[in-house]
């Protein structure tokens, strides 16, 4: 009502004004996408350009930073070491992981923001189990113990805020940010007991995921590939990815045409914080053999871009997190090279984050100037 | 549309421009002999990383040095990841990380890039390793708290010549972060100076469990104080100690650098490993193809260690000329900070001691290290080991992490 009163008072039409549109052409969408990532990858330069010229100055041109970025990710594989390639997709794996994790609770519209905690719990269950059992069980033994203990603890960082959303609809949003405090603050006080002196638990020997052709980061690579796979059949064709679709879209239609949507909300969280645990211990029997308050690194957080770049289409995200990863591990080489603080890459990554999430209003809403000068005398 | 399509052109076209002029500037980047590859584990924010970040710099800019410096790296796989990249990326002849805990993993880089050179700050693993190309480093920061004491001593003598208090009450306080060799060293050593000229004095000591806990350092000083003790000073990396000092009027000797900016009533004077030395040693020999000292020790003749400017305006008179004058008895070496005559345990005057030199997890006591009457500290290793409870300072609490 208001508006309408505006409107007529004003008399004039308001020079810029947004309106809904649902009619956009795929193309012109991808336009717009493409010049969000042109206008940020001009910022990111620019940026890099500038803090460049002020430490190292023969760092800054554009050759030289987009070499530098490709060394980052892919090394010298020109001259056949494939070090960094490899620990390129392993970064990538994690994340990914995370981020098809997250993907059915979004698609449900369950905004799961706990994929930290989540792994984090994760890979304590299998750091817990790696020093209690290690040496007193066959690691034959251990490794299976490993992967289920650390199945039910991210599943279980999943189902608690899920109880709560589904009998007492508690904000999920806050619940799930809460319960990643809780398990970091219960890795800081495990390190601090097993830790000793230096605050750091020493790389445990039992209880590693074997090496694929005597690699380290292969394992991992095969196992998110397979999920990936999974996830999108999953979600595709499976009929709980087609309950989890109509609880995201209506909870009244899901009611009315049969879907117990409470359980549905409780398995798909279970799923999702199981998942968030496989990224957790991977990352920790798979790799490090030790864990931290920071081993997840934030990446739960990413996560949650990188579901919703992708549309929550799992092939997508293979693509998105290659680019995110690519910038991130690129720009880190940047900071590094040009001697800048290491929060630069994040900063460029945020940039780039919010011009493409950004540019999504665009696609979704059409901005109108005000067209007809006459009009307004009128 | 049109304009649309006009912007991104321009656009494109800018970046390829951008881009042609970028590639003729990059090719004339000249290509330098030797890189070196920094390793910290936290960046400019932390002072302990700060203090070799800005020794790095200033090392590696006086020679000519290209290096690289990955900061923020943790004590994990982490840093065998980052000495990798260091290499195999940016071919780097040799690589320096700054934290205890990134020893076991830089010594697993250092087994398999034989000709590249790994240099490791505070370890205590190079001499039993047996690796050729991994070495360990500190600096007998004692010598630099040692005269640190000897100004905190004068500061006592004067406040006890203006009738503060009696020669008897003399009581120093120091907050440590943990029971371990390296901060009973420094304590010790500091205790000694002041001692040297100031008799009487005894020391009070309570750890905090943490190399960084404003609050707990802060409240550790704050207990000192209500103790009795006179003086305040502190192995730990944050301004805890002397914020508390300053706003209780207490005098303070700082570490790692001047906290006068802070504490202008309060601070005395500081001491600090400077480690720019060190790196110039170890980028003189991979240039000249000669081998690091497995251990090497920096001392306060080579710079090693130390102090920065005293505060005249709280110090007491003569205090810099006494610094100067007891630095070049230990130059000399007419002075030995740990020379047995100076202190005893439990009573005794030591003529023997086994230390934990070589590493093993249940800390064995393996190398007798007094020799001619001298606690020979970061001699037969570079990281310290001096571990005496000597007579004269309580330990209030303890705390091993």
């Amino acid at each position: 009502m208001a508006d309408v009163k505006n409107n007529i008072k004003s008399k004039r039409e308001p020079l810029i004004h947004i309106a809904k549109r649902d009619d956009m052409v795929w193309w012109k969408a991808w336009i717009i996408r493409g010049i969000a990532i042109l206008t940020s990858i001009i910022i990111m330069m620019a940026i890099a350009l500038v803090l460049a010229n002020v430490s190292r100055p023969e760092y800054a041109s554009v050759s030289v930073i987009v070499e530098t970025m490709y060394r980052g990710v892919l090394g010298r594989i020109e001259e056949g070491s494939f070090v960094m390639l490899w620990k390129y997709l392993q970064e990538v794996a994690i994340l990914l992981c995370l981020a098809l994790a997250l993907t059915p609770a979004f698609k449900m519209k369950f905004w799961n923001c706990g994929a930290e905690g989540q792994a984090l719990i994760g890979g304590f269950g299998a750091v817990v189990c790696m020093i209690e059992l290690g040496g007193k069980v066959p690691d034959a033994l251990l490794i299976p113990i490993i992967i289920v203990v650390s199945i039910l603890c991210g599943a279980i960082w999943g189902f608690i805020p899920a109880i709560f959303k589904a009998f007492f609809n508690t904000n999920e949003t806050l619940f799930t940010l809460m319960m990643n405090y809780i398990a970091t603050k219960i890795i800081a006080y495990y390190v601090y007991i097993e830790g000793g002196g230096s605050h750091v638990i020493a790389p445990q020997k039992h209880g590693n995921l074997p090496n694929l052709l005597n690699n380290d980061y292969l394992l991992n690579i095969v196992i998110v590939a397979l999920l990936t796979v999974v996830m999108f059949v999953y979600l595709k064709y499976s009929k709980h990815g087609y309950e989890i679709n109509v609880v995201g879209e209506s909870q009244n239609t899901a009611r009315y045409i049969g879907i117990n949507v409470k359980k549905v909300i409780i398995r798909t969280m279970c799923i999702s914080g199981a998942l968030c645990g496989v990224g957790g211990m991977l990352l920790v029997a798979g790799t490090d053999h030790t864990i931290r308050t920071d081993s997840i690194g934030g990446q739960g957080f990413t996560a949650i871009m990188i579901s919703w770049l992708g549309q929550f289409n799992p092939f997508i995200m293979v693509i998105m997190t290659g680019l995110v990863k690519f910038l991130e591990m690129g720009m880190g080489k940047v900071a590094d090279n040009c001697h800048l603080n290491s929060s630069f890459a994040d900063i460029v990554v945020g940039i780039v984050l919010l011009c493409v999430v950004g540019c999504e209003f665009f696609v979704r809403y059409s901005v109108k100037f005000r067209r007809n000068k006459k009009e307004v005398k009128a | 549309m049109k304009k649309l399509l006009a912007l991104l052109l321009v656009a494109v076209m800018m970046l390829s421009v951008f881009t042609a002029c970028g590639s003729k500037k990059g090719n004339d980047k000249a290509e330098s002999d030797l890189k070196v590859g920094f390793i910290f584990l936290h960046d400019e924010n932390s002072t302990y990383d700060k203090n070799f970040i800005d020794a790095a710099k200033a090392a590696c800019d006086a020679m000519g040095v290209e290096y690289i410096q990955k900061t923020q790296i943790p004590e994990s796989t982490a840093c065998y990841d980052a000495a990798v990249e260091l290499i195999e990326v940016d071919g780097c002849d040799l690589i320096f990380a700054d934290s205890f805990g990134h020893e076991s993993f830089l010594m697993q880089a250092a087994e398999e890039y034989t000709d590249v050179q790994f240099c490791h700050a505070t370890g205590t693993q190079a001499h039993t390793a047996g690796l050729d190309n991994f070495h360990n480093a500190f600096a007998h920061i004692y010598q630099g708290r040692y005269l640190a004491g000897v100004a905190a001593g004068m500061k006592l003598n004067e406040m006890i010549d203006a009738g503060e208090f009696t020669a008897e009450e003399a009581k120093m306080g120091y907050v440590g972060a943990f029971t371990f060799a390296e901060v009973i060293s420094g304590y010790t050593s500091f205790y000694l100076g002041a001692k040297s000229v100031c008799p009487t004095v005894t020391m009070d000591v309570k750890f905090t469990g943490s190399w960084y806990d404003e609050q707990l350092e802060k409240e550790a000083a704050v207990a000192l104080i209500e103790g009795g003790c006179k003086l305040i000073s502190q192995h730990a990396d944050s301004m805890g100690a002397p914020t508390a000092c300053e706003n209780a009027g207490v005098p303070n000797v700082s570490y790692n650098g001047s906290t006068l900016a802070a504490c202008p009533e309060t601070f005395i004077v500081s001491s600090r490993i400077n480690w720019e030395p060190y790196f110039k040693y170890i980028i003189t020999c991979v240039q000249d193809g000669e081998a690091i000292d497995t251990d090497w020790a920096g001392t306060i003749e080579t710079e090693s260690v130390v102090l920065t400017d005293v505060n005249t305006d709280v110090a007491a008179e003569g205090t810099v000329e006494k610094i100067e004058e007891v630095k070049a008895d230990i130059i000399a070496g007419n002075i030995n900070v740990f020379d047995t005559a100076n202190f005893t345990v439990g009573g005794e005057t030591l003529t023997s001691y086994m230390a934990d030199v070589d590493y093993d997890d249940a800390f064995t006591p393996d190398t007798e290290v007094i020799e001619n009457g001298i606690f020979n500290e970061s001699k037969f290793r570079s990281g310290p080991y001096f571990d005496l409870r000597i007579d004269g300072i309580t330990l209030l609490d303890e705390n091993y992490g």
